[in-house]
């Protein structure tokens, strides 16, 4: 009886099965992104950590990619997708550079993106975009991707492993859901940094995924500035 | 346009299998007797083996930059399985005058890319023009490569690791078998990304302008305490230094181990 | 000759009652329009010296050069159309990565002549082409085979040669290389020769500037193809200027 039982026992190391290494073209290599829009800027923020499964690669890895004077389009994900993606992004404004002698607007990437994404509906692109901008108005904007192209404007979006988590601090902070007397008023840029900020040290205590550093980008008429801060390294 | 199947499937051996297809693309192809385009008769057709396995591979490579420099190792055991079955699998490789790369996994995809390298570092000699490949360059090229493959579902089942000297900075980057790609100042794959990265981490944040001589005893302990834990790894190793003064790749060395802790262990 | 093709030279693929191809023929005349290469082939290696004809000084020193490396351990220099010649530097170099590939190991210059032949002659035979308007010569040497050298023309046929010329001084320059014993001179030897050559074939009055280029592959640089260098480059142009001075000199004692 005991034998029998035995022999069942599931000892890997000694099951005459061959291994079967399947692969997968996907991984989750991790990172939050997080943008805010005000009346005349806009920040787009994101950790810096790399990694798959328990193991950090990197703990300096930008996940920001400034497309240009006025746009900057944050990528996590699968990130080889993510490095594959943000470089045809580039060569097609690029392209729409030279042929229209003119610099993409905000609005004409964020339907650019989606029409890329969507031309991989059956092999996607397994990443999470935030694409934060001043629109042709000089407005702040921020646009959000599912991973085979559907986007949407908002003024606020947190993305990335831990979006989930986010968003739901960013509708009560930002878009002042389920407060009472409160009276929306356009949100400054010092608070808007600060919300950022507060969000991500939140995001490292619970997410394994986020962490190490923030890279954040502020858009504004003068250009992108770029401001760094410190994350929980566990 | 199935005409030329035959011949395209040949040229892939050819200079540069992932560039892009050739601006003219009537004329015959290597290896095939001159016939004139369109005059041969289609062959017959192409089957695909896509998602392989990796079946003889190696263990971790790490990767770590100095005050001017970089250093990369790998030990030289071929796995068949749990089998440590080659003893002498080179997988540090000089690539030009100022690149190195090692390589970990199935040590039958880096012969491969290796000759497509060699190849491509052969052309540019040839092409007498004075430019010469830089690190960055192949880092990026290996992405792509690696990418490709596995938009096919037909990875090449290999991590790289380049390290290099682009205008006089040391860089240093690695690419997975999916084409996920990240540059930092110390890198490890495989088993070495849970034994050897800890300790390079350790070493980087508290001596952030590492001579060579430091560096490399580093990578030693990182070797010494990977041969302990890694089941899958070899006391002999090779390392290669870049420095702005070219690429040396060492002779076979061999780890200073030492088993005082397993006197309990005898009889074999 | 009667060079006259009377309606039989229009095309490769159609031969003239007396059994000529007459494109062929005009494809050869190109190469006889073009400054002279040649290659010489001794005992350790083998040596490339090409006549480069500069036909403005607006063009920058060592442009449009004629002799190419085609694989580590081949070279080729070539005389008539450039672009032409250039169509077959590139052929052969897929050539030698494709034998590479397949055998792991440099082509043997005896194939790499085969399949070179065969794709100039590959030319020679329909009538929606043109033959190439060029000659090449080819040069190589292994540790073991020792050195090889071949010669193809715009008709695809090739020799093996000790000695060879190409391009429009072929004549005078074979009738020097036959003053010397090729098979049993250094490669060093060798390059002061062939500089001399040049210099002595090239005429002064049709042709005003040239520039020289020599090369080498052999025992003496690891069995790579290289461009001489340069002490070794002026030491024989050195030679080659003393050498015909000496000639003009006992020309004029003669006279």
């Amino acid at each position: 009886m005991a034998m029998t039982e035995g022999a069942n026992r599931y000892l890997p190391d000694y099951s005459s099965h061959p291994v079967q290494h399947h692969f997968s073209p996907y991984s989750d290599n991790g990172g939050s992104i997080v943008s805010i829009a005000g009346d005349d800027f806009v920040v787009i923020g994101s950790d810096t950590r790399l990694s798959s499964g328990f193991s950090i690669h990197t703990r300096e890895q930008s996940k920001l990619f400034q497309v240009s004077n006025s746009t900057v389009l944050g990528s996590t994900g699968c990130w080889c997708d993510t490095l594959t993606l943000t470089r045809l992004v580039e060569a097609r404004m690029k392209m729409y550079e030279h042929s229209h002698n003119k610099v993409m607007s905000t609005p004409a990437i964020a339907q650019m993106l989606s029409t890329m994404m969507y031309y991989k509906r059956f092999f996607p692109y397994y990443v999470s975009n935030v694409l934060a901008g001043l629109d042709t108005e000089g407005k702040g904007c921020v646009f959000s991707y599912d991973p085979i192209g559907h986007f949407s404007r908002s003024d606020y979006r947190a993305g990335g492993s831990a979006g989930a988590l986010l968003q739901p601090l960013l509708d009560n902070q930002i878009g002042l859901k389920n407060q009472e007397g409160v009276t929306a008023a356009p949100i400054p840029l010092k608070r808007a940094v600060a919300i950022l900020k507060d969000v991500f040290i939140s995001a490292a205590e619970r997410d394994i995924y986020t962490g190490d550093g923030i890279e954040i980008k502020i858009i504004t008429k003068d250009g992108v500035r770029t401001e760094s801060f410190g994350l929980r390294k566990d | 346009m199935t005409k030329r199947v035959n011949t395209t499937k040949m040229a892939q051996f050819g200079s540069d299998a992932f560039a892009a297809k050739s601006f003219w693309h009537n004329g015959p192809a290597p290896g095939a007797s001159y016939n004139f385009p369109n005059m041969r008769s289609s062959s017959g057709e192409e089957e695909m083996q896509r998602s392989q396995t990796p079946i003889t591979t190696g263990t971790s490579v790490l990767g770590l930059k100095f005050d001017n420099g970089v250093i990369i190792c790998a030990d030289t055991l071929g796995s068949y399985g749990s089998l440590a079955r080659f003893r002498d699998c080179q997988r540090v490789m000089k690539v030009n005058n100022n690149i190195a790369v090692g390589v970990g996994g199935d040590y039958a995809d880096f012969q491969y890319l290796k000759r497509v390298i060699d190849q491509k570092i052969m052309d540019e000699h040839i092409a007498d023009d004075g430019f010469a490949l830089k690190p960055k360059a192949l880092y990026t090229w290996l992405t792509r490569v690696m990418y490709n493959r596995r938009n096919k579902f037909d990875p090449l089942w290999n991590n790289y690791v380049v390290g290099g000297m682009q205008e006089g900075v040391p860089f240093l980057g690695a690419v997975d078998l999916r084409g996920m790609a990240y540059q930092d100042r110390h890198i490890a794959t495989g088993y070495g990304s849970y034994i050897a990265l800890p300790l390079l981490r350790d070493a980087a944040d508290k001596n952030p302008n590492m001579s060579l001589q430091q560096a490399k005893e580093i990578m030693e302990k990182c070797l010494e305490v990977l041969y302990y834990r890694d089941a899958r790894s070899f006391p002999k190793y090779q390392m290669a230094i870049v420095t702005a003064e070219g690429v040396t790749v060492s002779d076979v060395l061999e780890v200073k181990s030492n088993w005082e802790v397993a006197h309990m262990i005898s009889g074999f | 000759m009667s060079s006259i093709g009377t309606g039989y030279d229009l095309s490769a693929s159609q031969f003239s009652p007396d059994g000529r191809v007459f494109q062929v023929e005009y494809a050869q005349k190109a190469v006889e329009n073009s400054g002279t290469a040649i290659g010489l082939r001794g005992k350790d290696g083998v040596v490339f010296a090409v006549e480069k004809l500069v036909q403005s000084k607006l063009y920058e020193f060592g442009a449009n050069k004629r002799i190419f490396t085609v694989d580590s351990h081949v070279g080729m220099a070539v005389a008539g159309l450039l672009a032409d010649a250039k169509q077959i530097v590139e052929t052969s170099r897929s050539e030698c990565a494709d034998y590479r590939s397949q055998y792991g190991s440099n082509i043997p210059l005896k194939y790499l002549n085969d399949r070179v032949s065969m794709f100039m002659h590959a030319y020679t035979l329909y009538s929606a082409v043109r033959p190439f308007g060029c000659s090449a010569i080819m040069g190589s040497y292994d540790p073991i085979e020792g050195p090889a050298m071949f010669v193809v023309d715009s008709s695809g046929v090739s020799h093996g040669y000790y000695g060879c010329a190409i391009g429009k001084a072929k004549q005078s320059a074979k009738t020097e290389m036959e003053k010397l014993n090729l098979a049993n001179m250094s490669c060093r030897e060798l390059v002061k020769e062939a500089a001399r050559i040049i210099y002595l074939v090239h005429d002064e009055l049709k042709d005003k500037a040239f520039e020289l280029e020599l090369s080498w592959v052999g025992e003496a640089t690891g069995g790579r193809h290289e461009r001489v260098p340069k002490e070794i480059f002026q030491e024989a142009e050195k030679f080659a200027n003393s050498a015909l001075e000496d000639d003009s000199e006992s020309d004029s004692e003669d006279a």
